[in-house]
Order: structure tokens, then C-alpha cells, then sequence
């Protein structure tokens, strides 16, 4: 297993309380795999999440992407800057 | 060049800063700080960043509209903070050799950043609530529109 460290912000940051959010994961993992347990950590967000993307190394990853736990993880929910 | 700032956006320096011998054309958009959003009344937006990919992607769009026009030289800035409405949120400048090119790249390089720039702002209406504004791509959000 690994522990993941996740950045939230925005309204995911409100829910969780904190800017980082740590997940354990089996190891390898993919970001199809954190989804799944950031939902189970707090059922209240699966909608947005499901409108968000995760960010590997300052990217957005495809859902098949690996997460490792020296990686820079992200959740992205919908930008509104501007 | 692109920037994340704290402080007051600084458009006359960043207008004067893109003008080049050679670009007959220089545009510059400012958002601002809207007080209607239908009918809501806003008092302040705060802004906030991912900051590291957010200079990443915005360094992105500037070489993408580099690649795609003939840019004399572009900024692209956004403010971080609490902003009052009027305020300016975000400025892009753009110079190029004629008007069509200099309007068609800043907005493309404004409607990319809007797009793809981890950068999110929170509502504070007239009421006393709050809310960020997380707009759902399939069917539009009226909160999105803001400062545009």
C-alpha cells in the first residue's frame, strides 16, 4: 500500500477542511483507483468529482494514468477563473 | 510573459510592455469584477490558484498563440485575492502586425485561459453567503459568465 498525498482547493478544499488530503492506495494504482477511494473518504462529493480532473505532475491524467505516491496529485474541479 | 498577482493589475504598463516597432496593432482585454450575475448581487469574488500549473498552463497558451499567430509580444496576468466588483481579475495583451491577428489571439489566448487554468473564484453575494463557482460544462452555468 502507499499514501497519497492529494491537493484539493475551491470547494473540495471547503469540504475536506484542508489543503491536502491523504489516500491509501494499493501500489501500483491508477487515477481511476484514487477517484474510487476519494469518493469512499466523502460520499458528498462524488458528483463534482465526477466533473473533475485529477492532475499528476502539474497534468491532466487520463483515468488509466498511474499515481505514485512521490507524484504532485491534484483534484481539478471546473476553473473559473477569468 | 505571464503572471500570478496579488497586487492591483497593472493594464497601461502591460499594454505599453507588448508595443513593438513592428505590430501596427495592439488589443488588450481586462476582466472585471461584475455586481450582477442574473439576479444576484455580488459584493466581492475570491480567486484562487493551483499555482504551479497554473503558470504552467498559462505558458502554454502564450507559446500555443505564439505558434498560431504573428504575436509581437503577449502578456496574459491574473489577480489572486479578494476582489471588490470593477476590480480587474484577469488582463491579456497582445501585440501583432495587424488588428485581425491581435484580436484573434487574445481571444483565443483569454477564452483558453478561461478553459484550462486551474484558477477558481468564490462568490460572495449581497446576502452574506458564499459559493465557488464550479461551472457544468454541458449545460452552462450562469455564474460562469462572470467578468466577461
Amino acid at each position: 500500500m502507499q499514501t497519497i498525498q492529494v491537493h484539493v482547493f475551491a470547494r473540495f478544499r471547503d469540504v475536506f477542511g484542508t489543503d491536502v488530503v491523504e489516500i491509501i492506495l494499493p501500489q501500483p494504482a491508477t487515477v481511476r483507483e484514487l477517484r474510487a477511494a476519494v469518493v469512499l473518504s466523502k460520499a458528498e462529493i462524488s458528483g463534482l468529482l465526477a466533473r473533475s480532473q485529477v492532475a499528476v505532475n502539474n497534468e491532466f491524467a487520463g483515468d488509466d494514468a498511474l499515481v505514485c505516491a512521490g507524484d504532485e496529485i491534484a483534484l481539478i474541479p471546473p476553473v473559473s477563473g477569468g | 510573459m505571464i503572471e500570478l498577482t496579488r497586487g492591483p493589475i497593472e493594464y497601461n504598463a502591460l499594454t505599453e510592455r507588448v508595443r513593438r516597432a513592428h505590430c501596427g496593432a495592439v488589443v488588450t482585454f481586462l476582466g472585471t469584477v461584475r455586481d450582477l450575475t442574473g439576479d444576484r448581487t455580488t459584493v466581492a469574488l475570491d480567486y484562487e490558484a493551483y499555482p504551479g500549473m497554473a503558470e504552467k498552463k498559462m505558458a502554454e497558451i502564450e507559446a500555443d498563440t505564439r505558434a498560431r499567430w504573428p504575436v509581437g509580444d503577449i502578456a496574459l496576468v491574473h489577480r489572486l485575492g479578494r476582489l471588490d466588483v470593477g476590480e480587474i481579475s484577469v488582463a491579456v495583451a497582445v501585440s501583432c502586425p495587424h488588428r485581425q491577428q491581435a484580436f484573434e489571439a487574445c481571444r483565443h489566448a483569454i477564452d483558453r485561459l478561461k478553459e484550462l487554468v486551474p484558477i477558481w473564484k468564490k462568490e460572495n453575494w449581497a446576502d452574506g453567503s458564499t459559493e465557488w463557482v464550479h461551472p457544468n460544462a454541458e449545460c452552462g452555468n450562469k455564474a460562469s459568465a462572470q467578468s466577461e
